[in-house]
């Protein structure tokens, strides 16, 4: 009987989900506490030109993605607040969108590859990108437990972490690079429009379900890593994309933590406003 | 020793000049409400305090030493600009984040910085909350959090920024003689910033009142007076005080509690 691991395409999307697991689900817990979820989703956007300007002029579309994330990474970290506005946020993306688009024309060969780089394609994914993902996999871990504690500080308590001497430009800058390379990651599987669902919903269930930060991160891995895991299979099931399947469990592990926490949390609430 | 001196300090935020020529000394031990609306420069003034921005004139003297950032004497809580009712972290490790978070690695907290964080939510009466995470305190529990990670690492001079922001009245009385009686025990000078007089009178020994640029320092009596708010605000003002609360009027329209309800 021929199991799901018999093909090279399936354990290479195995490999490659496992590791964007692990760093969406560390990064998006940072990326969630901070409130600065918008930022990643805005991060795949403005990767989508530099994936199909690469592809236009010849490189690689993850190395343009790349790039052009990180970027738009450091920009966002040097403006700090000043980047959280609605408009201009907007206006961004969709320039960017229609950057691509413009990119997409010029370069008709590249233009079935465009779906890939908007809505993912875990299952095409080669051993040598694999290899790729892990290495960057490897240094965004090594980076995120070096910035860890003050990047706790920064996003909890701002204010008083600048007056305690935090350097929080510097801080939040170095997230945000490594947000935008954990962004490229996502890409790979869930593309450029559902970056989301990796990003973003395993870690805000994690926090709903957790009160600590070790706790909460290794929560969010491991939803994460399961979520890909349980989506691939569904995919090799179905024949479905297996990014829907990601969005649908994001989703779905996001309204159940919901109603697990108010079930549990909403009696110790009362009586604590009881109690003053 | 003061425990903070201003000597004709003019500030600026965002090139408007927020206080010009202010002097005044605050001693050891005292509990002080900085009043002032909204736009006045309290928050300005603590950032000045905590060395974040530097005077356009003047000088200023914190525990006898000018203002340097990063100044672990200085206990401060900023104003609350988030609610952090979502933030699934406990009371403890919110408390912890403030201890060594300065320090660059994973937070694994050190034996001493736990001892601190409990030492800090002791003060504060809240062992209880520590297990617990913020989404599921209540506003005033989450105000007794914030105080005691500003008490992080023993500091001698207490920066408090509106802690009575959206709480009740029962809530904003229980805050304020927490923090009276952590600033007698200890021994160190608070100042309590707050745009509503009426909380605070039960407690504070002086009041810091900005206005127009300008800050006058004094008893409650002295300061919260028709003449001396009139010359503080350039315009006529009348203080009425009703059933030992007492109303801030220009031209019959209450200046606090105007101030106030944005906030709410």
């Amino acid at each position: 009987m021929s199991t799901i691991f018999d093909y090279e395409f399936m354990r290479n999307a195995f490999y490659a989900c496992t590791i964007v697991g692990i760093v969406s689900g560390a990064v998006g817990y940072f990326l969630v506490l901070r409130g600065q979820t918008f930022a990643g989703h805005a991060l795949s956007h403005v990767g989508f030109p530099g994936a199909t300007g690469a592809g236009l002029i010849g490189l690689s579309p993850f190395l343009g993605l790349t790039v052009f994330t990180i970027a738009a990474g450091i920009g966002i970290g040097l403006l700090g607040e000043r980047a959280h506005r609605d408009v201009a946020i907007g206006i961004v993306l969709t320039l960017s969108l229609g950057l691509g688009l413009l990119f997409l024309h010029f370069y008709t060969a590249f233009a079935s590859q465009a779906t890939n780089v908007l809505f993912g394609n875990v299952l095409g994914i080669s051993l040598r990108t694999v290899i790729v993902l892990a290495v960057l996999g490897v240094a965004i871990l090594a980076a995120l437990v070096l910035i860890a504690r003050p990047l706790l500080f920064a996003s909890l308590q701002p204010e008083l972490a600048e007056a305690r001497g935090v350097p929080i430009t510097l801080v939040s800058t170095l997230f945000m690079v490594l947000v935008a390379v954990a962004t490229s990651e996502a890409v790979q599987i869930v593309g450029v429009l559902l970056v989301f669902a990796l990003m973003v919903a395993p870690a805000a269930t994690a926090l709903r379900l957790t009160s600590g930060v070790a706790a909460g991160v290794l929560a969010s891995i491991a939803l994460a890593v399961v979520i890909a895991w349980i989506s691939l299979s569904l995919a090799f099931l179905t024949d479905w994309p297996t990014s829907f399947w990601i969005t649908a469990l994001g989703a779905a592990a996001y309204v159940i933590s919901g109603m697990a926490r108010r079930s549990t949390a909403a009696p110790e609430a009362r009586l604590a406003d009881g109690n003053p | 020793m003061n425990a903070i001196e201003f000597d004709k300090v003019t500030l600026t935020y965002g090139g408007r000049r927020v206080l010009s020529d202010v002097s005044f000394s605050i001693p050891q031990g005292a509990f002080i409400g900085l009043l002032g609306a909204n736009g006045a420069g309290k928050t300005t003034m603590l950032r000045a305090i905590l060395g974040l921005i530097k005077p356009a004139g003047g000088a200023i003297s914190v525990l006898g030493k000018p203002p340097t950032r990063g100044n672990a004497a200085i206990g401060y809580m900023p104003q609350a600009r988030r609610a952090h009712n979502d933030v699934g972290i406990s009371g403890l490790d919110f408390v912890l984040s403030a201890a060594g978070g300065h320090r660059w690695g994973w937070p694994v907290p050190s034996s001493a910085e736990k001892e601190a964080a409990w030492k800090a939510l002791e003060a504060i009466g809240a062992t209880d909350l520590a297990r617990r995470p913020l989404a599921e305190l209540s506003g005033g529990e989450r105000q007794r959090i914030l105080i005691a990670q500003s008490l992080i690492g023993d500091p001698q001079l207490l920066l408090l920024d509106e802690p009575l922001i959206s709480l009740d009245a029962a809530h904003q009385r229980a805050i304020i003689d927490l923090v009276h009686e952590i600033g007698e025990r200890l021994g160190i000078a608070v100042l309590f910033c707050s745009h509503e007089i009426n909380p605070l009178l039960r407690a504070v020994d002086r009041v810091l009142y900005l206005g127009n640029g300008k800050a006058a320092i004094g008893s409650v009596d002295e300061v919260i007076s028709g003449p001396v708010l009139s010359k503080l605000y350039g315009t006529h003002i009348n203080v009425v005080r009703v059933a030992g609360r007492i109303f801030v009027m220009a031209d019959d329209v209450e200046l606090e509690s105007g101030a106030h309800v944005h906030d709410l």
